[in-house]
């Protein structure tokens, strides 16, 4: 796996101009990297660090507090089971299982076939629909096992496509940044820095 | 299984400050907004008001905030030192304490709302660049967000000269990677700065004094923010009674668990009773199966437990506080006869111990153990002694174990650990002794983490 390529390149700069300093961008361009290769590659690191101005290490260091970054291939999909407390008042762990079983594979496993990792996770922020699950950070709601099993044959036979990309890309829209960008807030920062 | 959502907008009766637009089609694109009285507020204020006077509609409000701590928004602005510059608004989207669930709405269904708030508080406290962080999981709400920031700038919004005036801002939109204790205020400024999310020490790193880069920095709750156009159209005034003299205006709370229908519900705050949400056919209409509340949360998984005796109690923030819990961010959790108690207990430590962020040793050690004393407990594996460990390691995290919490750590996520363990130990001592003596929970609950026949029986 690879450094940004120029595309993401032209990317990653707008995202460092947004910011006042460049460390700043340091978790969009982790995302970005992801977004490329469906994992933070050691070569994406390195180049972001170059990027930003910063050690390598340095950008593994932030990353790997962070529990989306993955650095090494994990599945087409990323299955998300809530077992959080509104969940798990609910049925979370009987779906988990149910899972686990599916799919042959642990929470934190992976299927032989690449397409599936599973995850036993923390809140996600739809308690009043538990139990509550995401694929690749989209949601499904009030999921049963029934509706478990129909999502991995859609998510298999492509029919989800269109609303679920693959793992590491999350929003499909990016910020631009306008020509009224004012930059006053920017400026006024380096002139602090300065001193 | 849905793909839409089934509860949004279940706002029964009367105003709908802030959620109004959950259920129009196309509430979060720019000409919806604008076509359903977006924008107005904005207009206004930076067509004839000075930064004091939206400033001092603010405060006329006494809006608290609704992030967890509940801080008057007026107040916490005031703190900022004059001509102190550049000064940065933070906006914390990184909504994740469990059981809370309306920032992550109101930023998908109404984008523009929020970035109206934003633009506003940021002319009041004269801060010439915002940042918005959305927490990293939740992909709908940043696209919606990049949508609405680019539509704000396109028609002039948000950017240089906003609406004509000699008001300037840009905004930033970033998102985090999934660490809860980035919703800690000084967490966030970390992570906005490119580094692991641990928290700053208080003080000297106040935000409003010591904040993002150093410069002074107001961090503000999504909800608060987008609660701005309607007291700028409106006036502090008219919010304010929307609600309890003690806490003003409308507010949102998710009411999840075992209840008939779950929903999030904007309400008068300080007025409505948890009864009355739990109960009411207009709100969650009832405990399932016609069961009865055993326990609940009232203010996400860090508030103490409240039981049937609070039931009657309005959610009212001093009333809570003084009560022995907290309203926090919003977020009610019912659990009824059936519940095991034990095993709700673990299951919301083990999140605290998932989310350390390893910087205080009482936090990360302890949090760490209790979650696995609690876990030998449930699994038959516990010990006569077990009890007064788990209340040794609190005592190690929170000294002694009170309501609020003193704390051995930097920020408060060690001690929301406790929480759980003081509430349930304390009321269901029983729970806690039989699993120990006889390695299953008692007659009657849910023993949902062992499927039938997985049990070992010692």
């Amino acid at each position: 796996m690879s450094r940004l390529n120029d595309a993401n390149i032209t990317i990653a700069k707008e995202i460092i101009a947004r910011f006042p300093r460049p460390k700043s961008a340091m978790i969009p361009l982790l995302h970005l990297a992801q977004e490329q290769d469906g994992h933070v590659s050691n070569k994406a690191m390195v180049h972001i660090g170059e990027l930003l101005g910063v050690t390598p290490a340095d950008v593994y260091g932030t990353a790997s507090f962070y529990e989306m970054f993955k650095f090494e291939p994990i599945g087409k999909y990323c299955i998300n089971i809530c077992t959080n407390i509104s969940c798990h008042l609910v049925g979370s762990w009987n779906l988990l299982h149910h899972a686990e079983d599916r799919l042959g594979v642990k929470a934190g496993g992976t299927t032989a076939d690449g397409m599936f990792t599973l995850e036993d996770v923390e809140c996600i922020a739809a308690c009043t629909e538990a139990p509550a699950i995401q694929v690749n950070y989209r949601y499904r709601y009030q999921v049963t096992p029934a509706n478990f099993d129909q999502l991995i044959d859609d998510l298999r036979s492509g029919r989800a496509d269109e609303e679920i990309p693959p793992f590491g890309t999350l929003s499909r829209v990016r910020q631009r940044t306008s020509e009224s960008w004012s930059n006053y807030g920017i400026e006024a920062q380096a002139i602090v820095d300065e001193r | 299984m849905n793909t839409e959502y089934s509860t949004p907008g279940q706002v029964p009766t009367g105003p709908r400050l802030i959620t109004g637009r959950f259920d129009i089609s196309d509430g979060y694109t720019y000409d919806g907004y604008v076509r359903t009285g977006g924008y107005v507020a904005l207009r206004k204020a930076l067509s004839s008001m000075t930064p004091k006077q939206v400033h001092d509609e603010v405060r006329a409000a006494e809006i608290q905030g609704r992030g967890g701590a509940g801080f008057m928004a007026g107040t916490k602005w005031g703190f900022l030192p004059a001509d102190v510059h550049p000064r940065y608004l933070v906006v914390n989207g990184d909504e994740s304490e469990p059981g809370t669930y309306k920032d992550r709405l109101l930023m998908e269904l109404d984008p523009h709302q929020l970035i109206e708030g934003i633009v506003l508080a940021s002319f009041a406290v004269n801060a010439a660049h915002a940042f918005l962080y959305v927490r990293g999981e939740m992909a709908l709400a940043q696209e919606r967000l990049a949508e609405a920031i680019n539509d704000a700038y396109a028609h002039n919004m948000a950017g240089r000269n906003i609406c004509g005036s000699q008001f300037s801002l840009d905004i930033t939109l970033t998102w985090g990677a999934g660490a809860y204790i980035v919703g800690e205020e000084t967490a966030l400024i970390e992570s906005l700065e490119g580094e692991r999310g641990m928290p700053r020490l208080k003080p000297p790193y106040f935000p409003a004094v010591k904040g993002l880069y150093m410069q002074p920095t107001i961090v503000n709750n999504v909800e608060t923010l987008a609660n701005l156009p309607a007291i700028i159209n409106d006036g502090g005034g008219a919010f304010k009674i929307l609600g309890a003299p003690t806490s003003t205006g409308m507010r949102m709370f998710s009411v999840s668990g075992h209840v008939n229908r779950p929903g999030v519900f904007e309400v008068p705050n300080g007025v409505t009773t948890f009864r009355m949400l739990f109960e009411a056919p207009e709100y969650c209409g009832g405990v399932r199966n016609g069961g009865t509340v055993k326990a609940f949360i009232p203010g996400g998984v860090s508030a103490m437990w409240f039981f049937d005796e609070h039931l009657d109690m309005a959610l009212d923030k001093p009333t809570v506080d003084k009560a022995g819990s907290m309203l926090g961010s919003g977020a009610i959790v019912a659990m009824d006869q059936t519940t095991d108690m034990v095993a709700a207990c673990w299951r919301i430590v083990r999140f605290f111990a998932r989310e350390s962020c390893g910087k205080c040793t009482p936090c990360r050690e302890g949090t760490t153990w209790l979650e696995q004393v609690l876990r030998r407990i449930l699994d038959g594996q516990g010990r006569p002694q077990d009890i007064d460990l788990l209340f040794e390691i609190s005592e190690s995290i929170s000294p002694g174990i009170a309501w609020p919490p003193l704390q051995t750590t930097i920020c408060p996520l060690g001690p929301s650990a406790v929480s759980p363990i003081a509430s349930a130990v304390r009321r269901f001592r029983n729970e806690f002794d039989h699993y120990i003596a006889h390695g299953r929970p008692i007659d009657g609950v849910d023993d949902v983490l062992h499927p039938e026949g997985s049990r070992v029986h010692v």
